[in-house]
């Protein structure tokens, strides 16, 4: 099992990438990174059958972080669209040097 | 864990809801709409969710869908919904045909190398240091004991950090969602 | 692989050590304090200007003359005519002191070197003293001190430099004295002189040459005095750059010196030099570098084209430099070098059969000239050739000897021609007359206005000219006798130039050197005739103008008279066996340092010549002499000479002697023209432009845009593109690990 789960992970953590790579949209592009996030936690759930109780403590902090990430994160989104109206990627470009 | 126990039926059922996830993540990657790209991701946690309760890790399991699917994923949708993004359009619209290309290729590269990794690096035979019911036998905290215990005591300062944290990051969310006068 | 150089001369132990001769350092030291006083006075009154000084500092522009005639010496005044209504010449405010101060150090310097004379001729020393002053350059194998060598040669040379250089100070008193920029003038005059005296007092190459660098610049600032007319400062120019071809022939010599002996002071050198074989190529190669050298200073074929542009200058620089000291340089140095020359008879060869051809080629030219100070700087150019001759031969001390007479007759001609030219361009001054007082076409008759200088010109002419008594002809016929002499049983008449044996070189020599006295003698009349017999050209308004200098500038010219009369008195031949006094003074004095050299040309022992064959060369020479003065007198007419401004225009072959033989336009069209050429399109253009602004600073400036640009790329603010950037970076760092 421990090593399917760790093979699981590392698929659904390149799908999140590809995902990251592929598309536009602002908030979905989060989401692929949620998913990215929710491989590595399935990751640290397989060995912690291995290595101990610790591998499920750090997976309550990813949790908790990934909750404050994606609230603050969603607000800046929306504060974006407010400005320019689109959530497209390759409108929010005012970083461009 | 009880895939000794049980082995057909522990390992029928992880392969089940594994698949099931990695479905899901490809059809939530794929979808045109935000909202079924989010419903799709939540079966994904979904599964995750059922794969960690059979790894012996059911609190996590519960919180995953209690926090993530019930409360992160809401509050994604609930976005989704106030700009007005649901239907498929062409803002959610995918790259180019290359570039989805050169993304799986990339993709496939990645996954190879971490299996190649994980393959050397990893000991052959993965045998458990701790029988499996002796997890439960720790004390009189249940499953939850071995998880709560180091949380509170050699990981407590992490604990209040990431209080903090959360905290920081409501009144950020507030402060930057605001409506501007 | 470098000898040890030789061991320097103890000083410590000289006789001259504890006489006069340790001041010897006021010798240089003196006129350069004149310099400074005199520079700082120039400086002062540049504030408060005249009105033609062209280092005035609010200049008015209308102060000089816009003269045709490109190398006119201004004899007095510049400021222009009409223009303000005052014809006061503006005498310069500090005058009176640097006419006291200029000549001052110098006549303290002449009295000097008596003093020093009178104790090296006591102390009959046979090494020369050299009284080191500092060390230059200590560098590691190579060792250069300023030191000062006193031996007869040098002071020869001093004694003539501080004398005669006395006398010009003497007479620039009177002839610039209302020049604007006077301080300037004795300033420039007094560095010169200190500079020529560096040059003959070193005891080492390097110190030489650092005189030789000195003149050459001095030279530049007299030449071009009057820098306001383009045309001089052109002159001053082409002397420097053409001079400059010259030292690059000594800079290589030094180097080859140093490569090959170890060592660059004459006594190092000559020591160096005795252990060689003759007919060494060590030795040819320098001796002929040298000579590049000193083709350069003193005006031989192909570098002397500087010499009659030199005119420009005021007369006395004319005098002074150009007669008397710095082209006098080369001929010094070869004596210097007499050791070394005589192990090179194919250099010596060259040097001789150079030295003759410019002698006859530079007479060709004087034959043809009307401007008076043109007809004596071919003189000039023609007489060092017989200088270049003796010492060539072998002949040191004839070649040092004509020197010393050339320095009297010739300075007296220059400020002659001075006088004459002051008196003309006064006379033009008063009636506004805007013609040339340089050219002969306007003189004439001037035996009636300025008796004395006619009778001073015409000694320095017979000297000139070979006329037996006068100077000229002990000094001329001692440098011929001594080509015919060598043509037999001499280094010289073993070796051979180019295939032609040496003895008919040197029966050829001795022709050329016959045919440049007879063009000599000729031209030299012409010169007088057509200035100071005959009618007078000047006009009849000028006429009444027309006297004599005062005697500060007539007071020189006597005293150089008396001694072209009896100048030849300093080395009498043996062949009058001391009946008119005694023989051979000067080879006797100068026998410790050149009678090595001259020894080994010879074969070990005096050359000699039997009386008959002396007699019949001497009856020669005066017969020539004579002929020619008798010719110019018979078939020249000052009678048929018209003012200039009426002349006709040359013809034929008289408009190619005029032309000087088309030198300077060959010249022009072959080294200049291409070398502007070259500068213009490949250094500038391509080096200058295209390389280095274009290549080097406008392409850094370029290749940092690109960077910059390249980097600005990164910033593209697409989080697309970053998040791209981020995968491929970790899929790197992945396989890092996998690899390792």
């Amino acid at each position: 099992m421990l090593a399917e789960s760790l093979a699981l992970s590392a698929a659904l953590f390149t799908i999140g990438v590809i995902g990251v790579l592929t598309r536009r949209n602002a908030i979905i592009m989060f989401m692929c990174v949620e998913l990215m996030l929710n491989a590595v936690n399935l990751s640290f759930v397989a060995l912690s059958t291995l290595y101990g109780a610790a591998g499920q403590v750090f997976v309550v902090f990813v949790m908790s972080v990934a909750a404050a990430e994606a609230a603050v994160g969603l607000a800046i989104i929306i504060a974006i669209f407010r400005h320019r109206q689109s959530v497209n990627l390759e409108d929010i470009n005012l970083l461009k040097g | 864990m009880g895939n000794e126990f049980f082995p057909l039926f522990y390992g029928f059922h992880f392969y089940l809801f594994g698949l099931l996830a990695l479905a899901s993540a490809i059809l939530f990657v794929t979808r045109k709409s935000p909202v079924a790209a989010a419903l799709w991701l939540v079966n994904v946690m979904f599964c995750l969710a059922a794969i960690y309760i059979m790894l012996d890790a059911q609190f996590i399991g519960a919180i995953q869908v209690l926090v993530y699917a019930g409360a992160i994923m809401v509050v994604f949708l609930f976005v989704v919904m106030l700009l007005n993004l649901g239907q498929p359009s062409d803002v959610s619209d995918i790259r180019g045909n290359a570039g989805r290309l050169a993304a799986g290729a990339v993709g496939i590269a990645m996954l190879a190398e971490v299996m190649v990794l994980a393959r050397s690096k990893f000991p052959a035979q993965l045998t458990l240091p701790i029988p499996p019911g002796e997890i439960a036998a720790q004390g009189p905290g249940g499953v939850i004991g071995p998880l709560a215990a180091p949380l509170f005591r050699e990981y407590l300062l992490a604990f209040e950090l990431t209080s903090i944290l959360l905290l920081t990051a409501i009144v950020g969310a507030v402060v930057i969602g605001r409506k501007r006068s | 692989m470098i000898p040890s150089p030789q061991t320097e001369l103890p000083v410590t132990g000289h006789p001259l050590a504890d006489t006069v001769a340790r001041f010897a350092w006021l010798l240089p030291v003196l006129p350069l304090l004149g310099f400074l006083i005199n520079g700082f006075l120039s400086l002062r009154a540049a504030a408060h200007p005249g009105p033609a000084d062209p280092t005035a500092a609010s200049h008015h522009g209308h102060g000089e003359h816009a003269h045709g005639d490109a190398d006119h010496g201004h004899g007095a005044q510049h400021d222009d005519h009409g223009d303000h209504g005052d014809h006061h010449p503006a005498r310069h405010p500090a005058a009176a002191l640097v006419s006291l101060i200029g000549p001052a150090v110098l006549l303290l310097s002449f009295g000097l070197a008596v003093a020093i004379f009178f104790a090296m001729k006591a102390a009959h020393i046979e090494e020369a003293y050299v009284l080191t002053l500092f060390q230059w350059m200590p560098t590691g194998k190579l060792s250069v001190d300023v030191a000062l060598q006193l031996d007869q040669l040098s002071m020869v040379m001093t004694l003539i430099i501080t004398g005669i250089g006395s006398l010009i100070h003497i007479f620039s008193v009177g002839y610039m004295q209302d020049d604007p920029g006077y301080p300037r003038y004795f300033a420039y005059l007094n560095l010169f002189i200190f500079f020529m005296l560096m040059l003959v007092l070193g005891s080492s190459y390097p110190l030489m040459f650092v005189g030789w660098e000195g003149v050459g610049l001095c030279s530049y600032l007299l030449i071009g005095f009057w820098y306001s007319e383009k045309a001089n400062a052109d002159a001053g120019k082409k002397a420097f750059i053409v001079n400059r071809i010259g030292d690059f022939g000594f800079l290589v010599a030094m180097f080859l010196m140093f490569a090959n002996f170890g060592t660059l002071t004459y006594a190092g050198v000559e020591g160096a030099a005795a252990q060689l074989q003759v007919g060494a190529l060590v030795a040819t190669a320098i001796a002929l570098f040298l000579f590049l050298g000193a083709a350069g200073k003193s005006a031989q074929i192909p570098l002397y084209v500087w010499l009659p542009d030199a005119m420009a200058g005021p007369t006395p620089v004319s005098a002074l430099i150009h007669a008397a000291t710095m082209v006098t340089a080369g001929v010094y140095l070869i004596a210097r070098s007499a050791t070394l020359f005589a192990m090179a008879p194919t250099a010596q060869l060259t040097v001789a059969l150079v030295g003759a051809l410019t002698a006859v080629f530079a007479a060709t030219i004087g034959l043809k000239q009307w401007d008076i100070k043109k007809v004596l700087a071919y003189s000039t150019v023609s007489q060092l050739g017989y200088m270049f001759v003796g010492v060539g031969v072998g002949a040191y001390t004839a070649g040092v000897f004509h020197l010393m007479t050339h320095a009297f007759f010739k300075a007296l001609l220059f400020l002659g021609s001075g006088s004459v030219i002051y008196a003309m361009h006064r006379a033009y001054h008063v009636t506004h007359n805007h013609e040339d007082a340089q050219d002969m076409r306007n003189m004439g008759g001037l035996r009636a206005h300025m008796p004395v200088t006619f009778y001073l010109m015409w000694i320095a002419t017979l000297a000139i000219a070979g006329i037996p008594v006068f100077s000229g002809f002990f000094s001329k016929d001692e440098i011929l006798t001594s080509v015919f002499a060598r043509a037999h049983g001499s280094t010289l008449a073993d070796a051979s130039l180019l295939g032609i044996p040496g003895s008919t070189l040197l029966y050829i020599i001795y022709a050329l050197g016959l045919a440049a006295a007879l063009m000599t003698a000729i031209y030299m009349t012409r010169m007088m005739l057509y200035t100071f017999h005959g009618p007078n050209r000047t006009g009849e308004a000028e006429r009444a103008h027309l006297k004599e200098a005062p005697w500060i500038m007539t007071g020189p010219l006597v005293v150089l008279g008396v001694l072209s009369l009896v100048g030849g008195w300093f080395n009498l031949p043996l062949i009058t066996g001391g009946a008119i006094g005694p023989v051979e003074v000067l080879h006797h004095w100068l026998e410790p340092v050149v009678g090595r050299g001259a020894l080994i040309v010879t074969h070990g022992e005096a050359a000699h010549l039997s009386h008959a064959t002396e007699y019949l060369l001497i009856g020669t020479a005066v017969a020539i002499a004579v002929a020619g003065i008798a010719f110019a007198f018979a078939r020249l007419k000052p009678d048929a000479l018209v003012p200039a401004k009426d002349a006709p225009a040359e013809q034929g072959f008289a408009k190619v002697l005029y032309d000087k033989w088309y030198v300077d336009e060959a010249y022009a069209k072959a080294v200049v023209k291409p070398t502007l050429g070259i500068s213009r399109i490949v250094l500038w253009k391509g080096v200058d432009v295209g390389i280095i602004d274009g290549l080097f600073v406008n392409g850094s400036a370029l290749v940092a845009r690109g960077f910059g640009w390249m980097g600005s790329q990164l910033q593209s603010g697409r989080v697309g593109t970053y998040a791209w950037v981020l995968v491929l970076g970790a899929v790197m760092v992945l396989s890092a690990f996998s690899f390792l």
